[in-house]
């Protein structure tokens, strides 16, 4: 008898999902953006702004959906045959692969959008607590005795990565060619470092929830974030003087989206990111943006700053993957002690 | 005669050691799970509602559902199939296969995610082919149900082997000599024999396969409202700071663990009735 019932209860629960698999509606286009991880609400956002100017210009409506996860991660699955039609990314190292392991898209794709495809950027700044007790003010306050740091791995995390080369960059600065002065400083911050978490929202967690370390080393966009989740712990932010110039790359995936038939689309997805209403909002999640009409308006949240590139520091980052962050790199040298 | 004393004999050390027991069991079992809820209606039973009837949320519940409506058949019938093939039958190889059943316990999940990804996925063997011609597997549902298959396929047949052997053939025998067809022995004879070891069988696949995350993960690509079932679900509005919305979904997960151990026991407890 309980075995006829199961039996029953099972086979409309079937019949019951089926029917509410199968009724989903579907919408004329549909464009898979895969994004890193950080970026839901951005692009939850940004999607309904360019959903209306699509229907606006064309009159037709489009479905986006959106995969998050690290970058390199969702780099990798899109190797595997996740059919995503646009990346955007924080880190230009994940654009690259799709590239050398996949052929999806060519060589030259940072040259097809303005700011070598990056639509908005950010840079790594510090998240100290209220009133700032220990005085941060500037990376060399970092390799003090009484400081701990928490930030993600540069070995694992393009977050971390950033942190490490504004540090060097600082110090390429402030000590020119004298390398033992330069080596000297990036020993001392990185001993100072507390915990280094595999990535950056583990960072943060450890930062305000674990109440460990002086400083988070992080983006500049996330620390702006966590001030407004978390007000009433009065949390500050540090700008240092110097620091590093990340970039956000976004790229259409052309052999995905052809074979999608959503070359056009995809392609207008990412134009728009530029247009003046989706760089207000860029601005308003925090990201520095290249239109000047908006970074006037928005100037009293991002204080100027002497930013790097990744060419100033490095050369290139093929150049820093291999000489800093591959094992027996520099970082590696830095951590032995 | 002069009574022996044995340690558990003092009573301050029985009670101690019931107390240390009892204070394990409080912090590491029944603390999270309290936690589980509390978290869940921290901000009020409204706010608990809000998430639970999230578009996203309900799409994971509904395919988290799925995933099991299909698992868990498929892998009734390959276990009793299973377990009928090397319980009732002698053939060379046959030790072998019941080794081989274990494999999945064995694997780590993520081992198990990565080796269907190698297999079916644009760069693997057969993905090749599937590309060419328009088929998804990997990164849309039918991936999370393959691997599912695979995670919880020992499950019913490690329930029914012991059982189907120590009970041997001998009622069925009876049953064939008899007259019995194939089918009416299976129904008649078999069936009523195994049907409560059955059952704990299907519930664990299910929870299992309603729990699965390492393997799922791997294989999921991580689209919302697409392909993220409910403890991928969790882990997303974990790191989204949604600290309310990720336990309002683990207390989904909690309450589905609850009923299936309550239905165990209830079955265990009809099964040991039964069996007096």
């Amino acid at each position: 008898m309980l075995f006829k019932l199961n039996k029953l209860k099972s086979g409309l629960a079937i019949a019951g999902l089926s029917l509410t698999l199968g009724a989903t509606p579907a919408v004329g286009a549909s464009l898979l953006n895969s994004s890193y991880d950080i970026a839901r609400e951005l692009f939850a956002s940004y999607n309904e702004l360019f959903q209306e100017h699509w229907q606006q210009t064309t009159g037709d409506n489009v479905e986006i959906r959106q995969s998050h996860g690290g970058s390199s991660r969702q780099a990798q699955a899109i190797i595997q045959g996740l059919r995503a039609d646009v990346v955007t990314f924080n880190q230009v190292t994940d654009v690259n692969i799709l590239h050398e392991r996949g052929r999806l898209l060519p060589e030259d794709w940072q040259q097809r959008l303005p700011n070598a495809s990056s639509p908005y950027y950010s840079t790594m700044a510090f998240l100290v607590r209220k009133d700032n007790p220990k005085g941060i003010s500037n990376w060399d306050d970092l390799t003090r005795e009484d400081v701990s740091l928490v930030m993600p791995n540069p070995k694992t995390s393009g977050n971390g990565r950033y942190s490490y080369l504004a540090a060097l960059g600082f110090a390429q600065q402030t000590w020119g060619e004298d390398q033992d002065a330069i080596d000297s400083f990036m020993k001392g911050w990185l001993s100072r470092v507390s915990v280094f978490d595999t990535g950056g929202r583990g960072a943060t967690n450890s930062f305000v929830e674990r109440n460990i370390g002086d400083a988070l080393l992080t983006f500049e966009s996330e620390i702006q974030g966590i001030i407004e989740a978390f007000p009433d712990r009065q949390f500050e932010i540090v700008v240092p003087e110097i620091s590093f110039l990340a970039e956000f790359p976004v790229a259409v995936v052309d052999r995905h989206a052809e074979r999608n038939g959503n070359l056009e689309l995809a392609q207008a997805y990412l134009e728009h990111l530029y247009s003046k209403e989706a760089q207000r909002l860029l601005a308003g999640f925090n990201y520095r943006v290249y239109d000047e009409e908006i970074s006037a308006e928005f100037a009293d949240r991002f204080p100027e700053l002497t930013l790097l590139g990744i060419t100033d520091i490095a050369g290139s980052w093929e150049n820093a993957m291999q000489e800093h962050f591959a094992n027996g790199g520099q970082l590696d040298q830095y951590q032995r002690r | 005669m002069k009574h022996q004393q044995r340690i558990g004999d003092q009573p301050w050390l029985r009670r101690l050691l019931i107390l240390s027991a009892l204070t394990a069991i409080g912090l590491l079992l029944v603390m999270p799970l309290v936690a589980i809820f509390a978290q869940a209606f921290s901000a009020g039973a409204g706010v608990f509602w809000d998430n639970l009837s999230d578009r996203y949320t309900l799409h994971a519940i509904g395919l988290t559902l799925l995933v099991a409506a299909i698992t868990v058949p498929l892998n009734l019938i390959f276990g009793v199939f299973l377990a009928w093939l090397v319980t009732r039958f002698e053939f060379i190889g046959r030790k072998l296969l019941i080794t081989l059943i274990d494999i999945p316990f064995a694997v780590s999940p993520v081992v198990a995610g990565l080796l269907y990804l190698l297999l079916y996925g644009s760069n693997g063997w057969l993905g090749s082919w599937l590309m060419d011609h328009d088929l998804q597997l990997m990164f849309a549902w039918p991936g999370i149900v393959m691997v599912t298959v695979f995670i919880t396929c020992p499950f019913v047949a490690r329930e029914l082997i012991p059982l189907m052997q120590q009970q041997g053939s001998s009622e069925e025998e009876a049953a064939v000599s008899l007259g019995a067809n194939g089918w009416q022995m299976f129904r008649r004879v078999t069936l009523p024999n195994i049907q409560w070891a059955l059952l704990y069988g299907v519930i664990l696949t299910n929870a299992r396969a309603v729990g699965e995350f390492g393997a799922v993960a791997v294989v999921s690509g991580n689209i919302r409202g697409e392909t993220n079932t409910l403890p991928l679900h969790v882990e997303l509005l974990y790191q989204d700071y949604n600290l309310v919305g990720a336990f309002t979904s683990a207390s989904l997960l909690a309450s589905l663990a609850l009923v299936t151990l309550v239905i165990k026991s209830l079955l265990e407890w009809r099964q040991h009735r039964a069996a007096h």
